[in-house]
């Protein structure tokens, strides 16, 4: 039930950036299709559709318009909820919708995650140990043993061939991945200094808090980008590199990309705490954005428990 | 002080006129309005496309169309009508009642609302743009795999399955903010005094839908993407020379896909009822024992996908698992039919066609139930899987159970939101046409498919030839029946009888206390409930 005391829920006025968005979504979708379907390529490096190589360019093209617009209509879309928000259009019952809303999709977010949790658990306790329990006179894997990390045991699909790499080495615990373990914590409890300064209107400890924060997620992002480079270069370990491969570098890229949304929207509350915005009362821009940070470092810790260490 | 500013404001100047009002419209009615409008072209061109199946299929052997097209018409025809048909009803449903029946102003989030409706137009494009593009020698054509995407299948296809990709990415994050939007409203937007457990039916199964949605379209997206990066960036999540396992596709598909199946019937087993009460003129039999079934069979939903591939392959006691918990969600089902047909006992009923479409979809709907309790019976799925049989099995539970509920909801709303009657003859017409051929069209189907005959191919031994005939014809039948349907909406929106504001006779609820068709802005105060 509703616990307010105003009657009136406030319903803002048309908008056309949803649908702009929409349009730039279809542009960015139809692109990616176009240029993937031009450039692709096969295992040995030759192209796999000859006859339509001349979509790659367009395709791009239409990514970067529908990405542009999309990164606008965001833009104008979010300030003209800044500017609502500061004209007191939003109070208390309309505060609990955001809260509500946030955590209904931060709740899809994790579900989201759990699908690649579960191709991993899957792949490591069905997939691999059942591709290596066949019966000898039997097996097309001769040689395949059940171990993680494992890249697989190789053989022709598709007519492509795969051979796992001879050069390959799984990612290790500690190096990198521990020191990024400690920078996301402590950018958990940056933010939350910062929150405590908010509520007790210490300007100053909210402005550091949160510029201690973003510089803590530069900070990993930096970290993971080596990872990778180091990954690619060194370690044999690529995306292609079979079940391994593709369970770490899609769980660990999709968190990164998460935690580059979460810096870009600590950016944005930064920028409005030095300009004075968010009252002690007052700031679910503030606090929406720390929900999503903390979201961010749980993830971290099942993925460095579930993919790193175990 | 500013919002009682906005409204004012809102009441007395002029919104945008012509396409830019439907385009940044805030406003539940005008957002429902477009779910349902969206959901009927949808519905028509999905049907469409599948009378091209049933031409094919008319006679044995191939005569119009090889069986890449074939199977490409089944793929897009099943997600068509899933998610740009039925689920968008449902949501246009839930937005022009749900504020209405809870006593809500709008909904919670009315520019997200907008930005989830805006988004189906452009996943309808991705689905059915393949088909053009082929025409104009770019790629061979939509996907191929019908709407289950499996792999190794969809991993060979072409730019089709692509761009049914992302139409999937696309239509689950409207999904998505459609869910995220109703949790809220319903959470937060009730009338003072209507607590969780006065809520109309209809609020639960959508709260209920809403949940199962959040947990299971993120893994969707999941999978496809893999899919995606299986296709064109080298992964090998189903693939076993990396290590991967083409089931484990299945597995995370059915982990969405069977929550999907109530996903599309909860919020008719929502309203369902209500329609019940209203003609038998009595209140609905068990309010509590439906909630707390909807409850049940939404949390076994999530826990009994594997029954969709039996046959795959898994050990044996995973078999009785999946098969002992799909019975179990026939429980909870029994007790909703139950409770339905005892709010009908000893009423003073009366069958104005949302009745009509009420009482076919139990008896129909009842029928789909327990040929998927047969269907769940792992020995005997060992043959029946793949077959016509399963074909018949999900067009009694959603076209029956889904698009014949939504019917119902159709007739048994549109006087209120038009505000004028339709025409009832026309209506009755359009049941008897639609339940007859509907029959027509299914019944032969589970024979030929107890018989053997699979799915998904365009030919057929020539044993089958009789039964598909009068399926074929059930299902030309059928699909003119619904320009009957569309007639009666456009002539009901464009005028007719006065709809008062009870409109029937029965009716109970807060929707039913406000003239008809609503004012634009309706609880702007919000009534208090008892
Ligand atoms: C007690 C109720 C139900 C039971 C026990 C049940 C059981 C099953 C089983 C075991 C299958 C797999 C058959 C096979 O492929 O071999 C199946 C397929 C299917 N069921 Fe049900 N079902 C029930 C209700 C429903 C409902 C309510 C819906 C939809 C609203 C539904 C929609 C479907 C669909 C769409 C398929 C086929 C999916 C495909 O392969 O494309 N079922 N059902
Ligand atoms: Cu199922």
């Amino acid at each position: 039930m509703a616990s307010h005391s105003e009657n009136h829920y406030f319903v803002p006025h048309g908008s056309i950036y949803p649908a702009l968005i929409s349009v730039g979504l279809l542009s960015l979708a139809s692109g990616f299709v176009f240029n993937v379907t031009g450039s692709d390529t096969r295992m040995d490096g030759s192209i796999k559709n000859p006859a339509l190589t001349y979509l790659a360019t367009p395709g791009k093209y239409m990514m970067y318009l529908g990405l542009a617009i999309i990164l606008f209509m965001m833009f104008k879309w979010l300030s003209s909820v800044v500017t609502e928000s500061l004209t007191g259009q939003y109070k208390k019952w309309e505060d609990k919708s955001f809260r509500i809303g946030m955590i209904v999709f931060i709740c899809s977010e994790v579900a989201f995650f759990a699908a690649f949790f579960g191709a991993l658990f899957y792949m490591r306790v069905l997939s691999v140990p059942d591709l290596a329990s066949y019966a000898p006179d039997i097996t097309p894997y001769k040689d395949f043993l059940s171990t993680w990390p494992s890249q697989g045991p190789g053989g022709t699909v598709l007519g492509e061939s795969y051979k796992p790499d001879q050069a390959f080495h799984p990612m290790s615990w500690s190096g990198l991945p521990l020191i990024n373990t400690l920078l996301l914590l402590s950018s958990g409890a940056t933010i939350t200094w910062a929150h405590w300064g908010l509520i007790k209107n210490n300007r100053k400890q909210l402005v550091i808090g949160l510029f201690l924060t973003i510089a803590l997620g530069v900070t990993f992002l930096i970290c993971q980008a080596a990872e990778y480079h180091h990954a690619y270069t060194e370690m044999g370990l690529t995306l292609k590199s079979g079940a391994y491969g593709a369970t770490f570098f899609m769980l660990t890229g999709f968190h990164g990309f998460h935690v580059t949304i979460g810096t870009l929207m600590l950016i944005v509350i930064w920028l409005r705490s030095i300009k004075g915005h968010f009252t002690p009362e007052h700031h679910f821009g503030f606090e929406g954005v720390a929900w999503y940070w903390h979201f961010v470092d749980v993830v971290w810790l099942g993925l460095y428990i579930f993919v790193y260490m175990l | 002080m500013s919002t009682t500013t906005v409204a004012h404001h809102d009441e007395h100047h002029d919104h945008p006129t012509g396409i830019m009002r439907w385009l940044t419209t805030t406003n539940h009615k005008d957002i429902g309005t477009m779910y349902l409008t969206f959901s009927l072209i949808m519905f028509l061109v999905g049907g469409s496309m599948i009378l091209g199946i049933r031409a094919e299929l008319f006679k044995p052997g191939l005569q119009l169309m090889n069986p890449e097209f074939f199977n490409q018409l089944i793929g897009v025809h099943a997600l068509i009508m899933i998610f740009a048909a039925l689920m968008p009803a449902a949501t246009g449903f839930a937005n022009w009642m749900l504020p209405l029946q809870i006593g809500a102003p709008d909904m919670a989030l009315p520019r997200l609302n907008n930005w989830g409706f805006w988004i189906l137009p452009p996943s309808a494009i991705l689905l059915t743009l393949p088909f053009t593009l082929a025409l104009f020698g770019v790629g061979d054509g939509a996907l191929a795999t019908g709407w289950t995407f499996y792999p190794p299948l969809s991993v060979q296809g072409g730019i089709g399955v692509d761009f049914a990709i992302f139409a999937v990415h696309l239509l689950g994050i409207s999904s998505v903010l459609g869910s995220i939007n109703i949790i809220v409203t319903i959470y937060n937007m009730r009338a003072p005094g209507m607590t969780l457990m006065k809520m109309p039916m209809f609020a639960w199964g959508w709260l209920i839908t809403a949940f199962l949605l959040i947990a299971t379209i993120p893994v969707l997206a999941g999978a496809v993407t893999m899919l995606l990066t299986d296709r064109h960036f080298g992964t090998h999540f189903f693939d076993a020379a990396g290590g991967g396992d083409p089931i484990m596709f299945q597995h995370l598909f059915w982990f969405f896909g069977h929550p999907e199946v109530y996903i599309l019937l909860l919020p008719v087993w929502g309203f369902i009822p209500q329609i019940l009460q209203t003609f038998s003129r009595k209140p609905m039999y068990g309010y509590k024992a439906q909630v707390y079934s909807l409850w049940a069979i939404g949390a076994l939903a999530v826990v009994v996908w594997a029954h969709h591939f039996f046959t795959a392959g898994m050990p044996v006691p995973a078999l009785l698992y999946f098969m002992y918990s799909t019975m179990a969600i026939s429980l909870p089902l029994a007790v909703l039919f139950y409770c339905w047909i005892r709010t009908m006992w000893k009423g003073s009923m009366s069958f104005e066609t949302p009745m009509l479409f009420t009482v076919g979809w139990i008896i129909l709907f009842g029928i789909g139930g327990l040929t998927g309790l047969v269907l769940a019976d792992v020995a005997a799925d060992a043959q029946y899987h793949n077959s016509y049989f399963v074909v018949a099995h999900f067009h009694y539970t959603l076209f029956a159970g889904g698009i014949m509920g939504i019917m119902a909801g159709v007739y048994y709303w549109l006087p209120k939101m038009t505000g004028h009657m339709y025409n009832e003859k026309l209506g009755k017409l359009h049941f008897w046409l639609t339940a007859i051929s509907f029959n027509v069209t299914f019944i032969p189907q589970f024979f030929v498919g107890l018989a053997g005959m699979p799915r998904r191919i365009p030919d057929y031994a020539l044993q089958f030839a009789e039964f598909n005939m009068i399926s074929s014809i059930g299902a030309f039948v059928l699909g003119l029946s619904q320009l009957l349907f569309v007639y009666n909406i456009v002539s009901c929106a464009r005028g007719g009888k006065k709809a008062t504001d009870q409109v029937w006779e029965g009716a109970q609820g807060l929707e039913w206390t406000l003239p008809s068709p609503p004012p634009y802005h309706s609880f702007t105060e919000q009534p208090v409930v008892k």
